[in-house]
This record gives C-alpha cells, sequence and structure tokens, in this order.
C-alpha cells in the first residue's frame, strides 16, 4: 500500500483560506497592499491640492541668497550664502551641541548613577533630589531657565569677569584664547592619530601576553600616556605650529579668540543636566542589576574591589545599561531642537525656521528637517547597536 | 470592509476641506463669527486688557469688519500669532484675515499667494539702544549685538543695511516682542531693531523710558496693513473697503458719535451714500447696506482709532506724521465711494 505524503496533499485554492499558515500570509500580503494604496492616495492627494491652491512646490530654493546672517557659524557663512548653506551650518550647530551634550551627560549621569548607590546618607539623598527635580520639570522651561540665569546674572561686556588672563566671561559669552593653526600643524594631526594605532595594537598585544604567559601589562596607562605624549611632541618638534589668539574688548563685544555664546552654553548645561538624571536612573538599575553573589564570589577569588569593578560587575551592568542609554542620546539629540527658544541656530531655526518663513516652502524645509534628524537618530542608534551585540551574552 | 468605509471617509473629508476655500464671506456668516489673526502682544497695536479681551489699532480692523457684517464688534475670535506661524495661520484657513503690522512684499504678495488689502501704518525701521553706550548714529554700530524677531522682513533689512555699510554686527535672533525686550533690557544685545512704531510702543513699556534712544536713520520702508488669502476676490474687497472707509469717514468728519445723526441729517452726498441712506452700496460686496454705519458707529474712524491706541495722548506717544491725510500732509488716500 502506497502511503499519502501528508507533505505531498493535492493544493486547492481553498487551502488558501482555511490553511493557517497561509491564511496568516494572505492576509499580510493584501494589507501591505492597501496600505501602499493609502500612502499613495494621500501622497497624490497632497500634491494636487498644493497644485490647486498654486503653492510652489521643489527645492530649488536652496541655491537662492538667504538674506540673513547667523550667529554661530563654525563654516564661513554670511547673508550672501544660500539656503543649502545655512542649512549645513544648523546641521553643523546640531551636531556640535549634541556631541558636547551627550559626552557631559554621560560623564554626569554615570557619576550621578554611581553616588546614588554610596554609603554615604547625604550624598545619595542630595542625588536624589537632583534626579527628583530635574526628571519631572519640562526640558523646555530648564533651557530657558539655564539662558535667564546666564544673561541676567553675568555682566555686560564693559564689566567682564576676568577668571584668567585672557579669559572673559560676560553675558555675551565666554571668550577664550584659542590657537590659529598653521599648515604644518598637520603633523600634529597624523602623529594623534598614528598613536591611536599605536595604542590599539598594544591592547592587543597585552591581551596576548597576558594569555600565553600571565604577565599584566598596565595598559591603560601606556596607552593614555602615548595618546598624550606623542602628539604634544610632534607638535614641539614640528616647530610649535600654532599661535593662541587672544580675545580683546572692541567696540562692543570681544573680537578675537573663541566665543562660547550664552545660547550656546545654556542649550549644552540644561540638555546635558537634564538627560543626566535619566541616565543616572540608568546606570544605577544596571550596577543594581548584577547580582550581589558575583561581587562575593569575585572577593572570594581574591580580585580586588577595583578590579572586580572593572572586569566583573562593569562588563555585566553594561549590557543592560546600553539599550536604554542608546534612548537618552537620542532623546538628547531630538531635544536639542528646543534652540530656536533660546535663539541657538540650529537645524530647526535655520532651515527648518526662518528659511521656512522666508521662502515659504513647508513641506520642502521639513521633509529636510525629518531626513536629517532620522539619519542622525539612526546612526547613532546604529553604533550603538553594534557595541550591544558585541557584549550580548551569547547562550551555549 | 470597515477598513474602504475609513478610507471612503477620509477620501470624503479631504475633498469637502479644499472646496471650502472661496466664500469666506459665506463662512464667516455661518460662523457667526470672525477669526482674527493678530500678534502676541505689542504695546498699543494689539495687547490684552484686564478683562482679556483683546485691543489695539489692528484688532480695531477685525472689530470693524465684524461691526460691517454682524452688527457688532465683539463677534470676532482671536488667534495669537507668531512671525513663524502667522502666513500658514491665513493660508491653512485658521483665520479669516490677518491684522498684525505686517509689511506689504513682493515676494508675500506673489510667492505665498497671500493679498494685502491696504495699508494702515506706514513705518519704517529703526535703531534702538540704551542712551549709555553713546552712539547717535546707526553708522556706528559695527560689531553691535542686535536683537532680531526671525522670519520678518526686518531680519533681511538688517543684514542688508549692514552689508552695504561694511559692518559686521551679532544677530540675536528672537521669536516675540516680549523675549526682545526681556533680552534687551538684561544687555544680551545692544540694539533691538524693528518697525519704529514697534520701537516706541516697547520703549512706552520701559521703566525709563528716556534712558533708551532711537536712531535717526530709518533704514527701509515697511507699509504695515492687514492681509487675506489668495483667490477670494469678494473677501478682500470687502475687509479693502471695512479700512478705505475709515479713511473716508476722517476725510467727511464721520465719527463714532455723529455716525448715526449725519445718517439722517446729512446733505453731502458721499456722507449718505456710505451711511446707506442713498442707494444700496453694500449690496454689490454681499453687506448690508447701513454696514458702514455700524463699522463706524462702533468702532470709529482711522483717526479715533490712531489716537485712542498709539497717538500722542498714550503713552506710546507716536505723531501721525506720513499716517496723516493726504490733506494734511501725510500720504493717507483712499478711493472715493461711489
Amino acid at each position: 500500500m502506497t502511503a499519502i505524503d501528508i507533505d505531498q496533499a493535492p493544493f486547492k485554492v481553498s487551502n488558501l483560506w482555511t490553511d493557517q499558515k497561509s491564511r496568516g500570509l494572505l492576509i499580510q500580503i493584501v494589507s501591505l497592499i492597501l496600505l501602499l494604496l493609502f500612502i499613495a492616495y494621500i501622497a497624490n492627494n497632497t500634491m494636487s491640492n498644493l497644485k490647486l491652491l498654486g503653492v510652489e512646490t521643489g527645492y530649488g530654493f536652496l541655491s537662492e541668497p538667504s538674506n540673513y546672517d547667523i550667529n554661530q557659524r563654525p563654516i564661513e557663512y554670511d547673508s550672501r550664502s544660500s539656503h543649502g548653506r545655512a542649512a549645513v551650518v544648523g546641521i553643523l550647530n546640531t551636531m556640535i551641541v549634541a556631541v558636547c551634550g551627550i559626552v557631559l551627560a554621560t560623564l554626569l549621569g554615570f557619576t550621578a548613577g554611581v553616588l546614588r548607590l554610596s554609603g554615604n546618607w547625604l550624598i545619595s539623598r542630595l542625588v536624589y533630589c537632583y534626579v527628583e527635580f530635574t526628571r519631572n520639570v519640562p526640558v523646555l522651561l530648564q533651557i530657558l531657565l539655564w539662558h535667564g540665569i546666564i544673561v541676567h546674572t553675568l555682566p555686560l561686556p564693559r564689566q567682564a569677569l576676568q577668571p584668567a588672563d585672557g579669559v572673559f566671561l560676560s553675558n555675551r559669552g565666554f571668550a577664550i584664547p584659542w590657537p590659529q593653526l598653521e599648515p604644518a600643524f598637520w603633523a600634529v594631526v597624523v602623529a594623534f592619530f598614528a598613536a591611536i594605532g599605536g595604542a590599539v595594537w598594544f591592547a592587543g598585544y597585552a591581551k596576548k601576553v597576558q594569555a600565553e604567559t600571565g604577565k599584566i601589562y598596565p595598559v591603560i596607562t601606556i596607552n593614555l600616556a602615548m595618546i598624550v605624549l606623542v602628539p604634544v611632541v610632534a607638535f614641539f618638534l614640528a616647530g610649535q605650529p600654532a599661535t593662541l589668539d587672544w580675545p580683546a574688548l572692541t567696540g562692543f563685544n570681544f573680537k578675537g579668540g573663541l566665543t562660547v555664546k550664552p545660547e550656546f552654553i545654556a542649550l549644552w548645561f540644561a540638555l546635558s543636566v537634564y538627560t543626566a538624571a535619566f541616565i543616572s536612573e540608568i546606570v544605577r538599575a544596571g550596577i543594581m542589576a548584577v547580582s550581589h553573589g558575583q561581587t562575593e564570589a569575585s572577593y572570594a577569588l581574591g580580585i580586588r574591589p577595583n578590579w572586580t569593578m572593572r572586569l566583573v560587575i562593569l562588563p555585566q551592568a553594561l549590557r543592560v545599561i546600553i539599550p536604554p542609554l542608546i534612548s537618552q542620546y537620542l532623546n538628547l539629540t531630538k531635544n536639542s531642537s528646543l534652540a530656536i527658544a533660546v535663539g541657538y541656530m540650529d537645524i530647526v531655526a535655520t532651515i527648518g525656521g526662518i528659511s521656512l518663513n522666508q521662502t515659504g516652502r513647508a513641506l520642502e524645509c521639513m521633509s529636510i528637517v525629518l531626513a536629517i534628524y532620522l539619519t542622525i537618530s539612526l546612526s547613532i542608534s546604529s553604533v550603538m547597536n553594534w557595541y550591544n551585540k558585541r557584549v550580548a551574552l551569547v547562550e551555549r | 470592509m470597515k477598513f474602504t468605509k475609513v478610507l471612503l471617509a477620509a477620501a470624503a473629508a479631504t475633498t469637502l476641506s479644499t472646496a471650502a476655500m472661496a466664500g469666506t464671506l459665506d463662512d464667516v456668516r455661518k460662523k457667526g463669527f470672525l477669526q482674527c489673526g493678530v500678534s502676541t502682544g505689542v504695546a498699543g497695536f494689539a495687547f490684552t486688557d484686564d478683562q482679556g479681551n483683546w485691543q489695539g489699532f489692528d484688532p480695531a480692523v477685525c472689530q470693524a469688519v465684524a461691526a460691517a457684517i454682524f452688527g457688532d464688534k465683539s463677534k470676532v475670535k482671536y488667534t495669537p500669532t507668531t512671525g513663524k506661524t502667522r502666513f500658514e495661520a491665513l493660508k491653512s484657513g485658521e483665520i479669516d484675515m490677518l491684522a498684525r503690522n505686517t509689511t506689504w512684499t513682493f515676494s508675500r504678495d506673489a510667492d505665498l499667494k497671500l493679498t494685502f488689502i491696504g495699508v494702515n501704518y506706514y513705518d519704517g525701521q529703526g535703531f534702538m539702544v540704551p542712551k549709555g553706550l553713546g552712539v547717535s548714529s546707526a553708522k556706528e554700530l559695527d560689531g553691535a549685538s542686535v536683537c532680531i524677531q526671525t522670519g520678518t522682513t526686518t531680519e533681511l533689512n538688517l543684514a542688508d543695511y549692514f552689508r552695504s555699510n561694511n559692518m559686521k554686527y551679532e544677530p540675536v535672533p528672537i521669536e516675540t516682542n516680549a523675549e526682545a525686550r526681556q533680552n534687551y533690557l538684561a544687555g544680551r544685545c545692544d540694539v533691538y531693531t524693528t518697525d519704529a512704531s514697534g520701537l516706541a510702543a516697547t520703549r512706552a513699556t520701559f521703566e525709563k523710558p528716556n534712558d533708551h534712544v532711537l536712531l535717526p536713520e530709518i533704514i527701509s520702508k515697511e507699509p504695515l496693513g492687514p492681509l487675506v488669502r489668495h483667490g477670494d476676490d469678494q473677501w478682500a474687497d470687502v475687509v479693502r473697503w471695512v479700512l478705505n472707509v475709515m479713511i473716508i469717514a476722517e476725510e467727511l468728519g464721520i465719527n463714532s458719535k455723529n455716525a448715526e445723526q449725519l445718517s439722517k441729517t446729512s446733505d453731502n452726498p458721499e456722507v449718505k451714500r456710505i451711511l446707506g441712506t442713498e442707494g444700496n452700496y453694500g449690496e454689490m460686496v454681499g453687506l448690508r447696506k447701513d454696514w458702514a454705519l455700524r463699522s463706524i458707529g462702533q468702532v470709529g474712524n482711522y483717526s479715533e482709532v490712531y489716537e485712542r491706541f498709539i497717538g500722542t495722548a498714550t503713552p506710546i506717544g507716536l505723531e501721525r506724521g506720513l499716517n496723516a491725510l493726504w490733506t494734511d500732509g501725510g500720504i493717507l488716500y483712499a478711493p472715493p465711494y461711489r
């Protein structure tokens, strides 16, 4: 008797509906088609409505002169530059405040998180108050508060504070001497990257030596010394190719050196302090997630507390900390769009604000802003996801 | 099945909303009130009184339009708008007209597809500095920090002026007049620049107005007027002639106190046409024939509104200057009502 193989039962169209797996697949395909049709309908409706209203569309305005000035510009820009260049200035400003904010927020957040776990009652209560206050006040209010404090308490440029020679603090900003770089400075940059390469190689070599012979090199100290000393030596060998530009009060404001504007300072500090409160809670959760048995076992093996933290606790804690930390970095980047409230010209203020208003191209400008934020956020996300995959637990 | 129904409903809703573009006068009548876009607050030109009602030189135009349509100047709802949101609010239909000391320019007319219905204040851009700075001319402002409202013609004029005079400046962008006032008084910026009328209005609100001086240079023409959307000529005519009638009323000596009486006793043919005792001109634009009587009677003519909110008797203290009638040395000139 030949048995009919169940996998080769005759195919019937009704199988598409009765068989659970095919039914699921069919419904998903139909839903996808309907969704795409809906999106196409919306897009088509928008385009035809715009044509009906006679609104101009197109990105041609990006090459026209913008006719407005920007106060903080990392690259050359004046009112004759195009809207496209204004957008680039905005993107650079956003990235500067995002990177600076992430760095400061991480430092503050990790410190606060560890301090919260301290045995000292006063310190842990103080950090608790800081976290609860900062987390529960909207970030826009905090930005305005910082800006108000800086602008109202610092003196006018003519009565600026001078904490050190050549450093001025006034309500127009923080003026510091800034090095003017000559072409020979490239030697220092090359030396810096060479030192980093050397440090990476040395870390790998030290690990190999430790695996083979058990000898431990002080990798961190040596690498740090290398990264700092090699560029410095290269700097002096190249004949000190940099001169300091000193700020001086001429007329209304300080000229020369680097002036960090109060808008940037207010935004940076407000965002960092706000995000640090969230990060401190994440860090605390991560450290507490590592079971105490790990610490005890580590001590029982004779590993010093310092090394226990570095080799046993932190790697496990970081596994718990990294995913929410990514979210907080993304939040910080997106919260920097509140910059226009204090007059800091980030991407939303230039292309999504002034350019939008002067040219009237709301949809095009907003699509650019959307695309920029999506790119920045997805990049941060992918970097951290790569790190996350690397430290993920591999189940046997 | 349910999904298709939702799709059909969405399609119906979008087509209905696009059809509501023309016929603003009918929409306003159906709603029962006029939606008026104003600024977030400029002393004299647009402000809220102690009861929270919007008053001022610009809201008065909206009140005159409401009086012309409904016979009641209080049938207006106000939407405060910033320099950034004002045009979107008008274009999207959120407001019916914008009375927000907005400069009439080519690109706003043609590119943004908006219609300016006239000028209710001829102005120019100026600079205000604290007396303590010791500056007497705008040409001495090289390197200064300037508070500037984003998304305005003021911003563009400022860039042009400083560039053509080879001067550099640090722009301090702000969104509203209140923010500008705060930053200027705290010393964050040395100079505040906006229309000269706005400067006078802001200075009037300072504790020590005499410690601040308006520099003599007026660097641009700023004809300020109300505006409506493209594509609805009847509505534009209504708003335009409400403003024109306010000016003609001053010429002919009609004001809120004597309008009722003049409509019965006057012999002047133009007065009789305006106040509706002769002919039915209101019908040509979709209003009642005594629409101007109601509008002038409740709100007043141009000089009454001017003197009430920004004239020399108020803290703002603006002279008529360019805004006097053409027969009094100014350039205020409305077409005849016939």
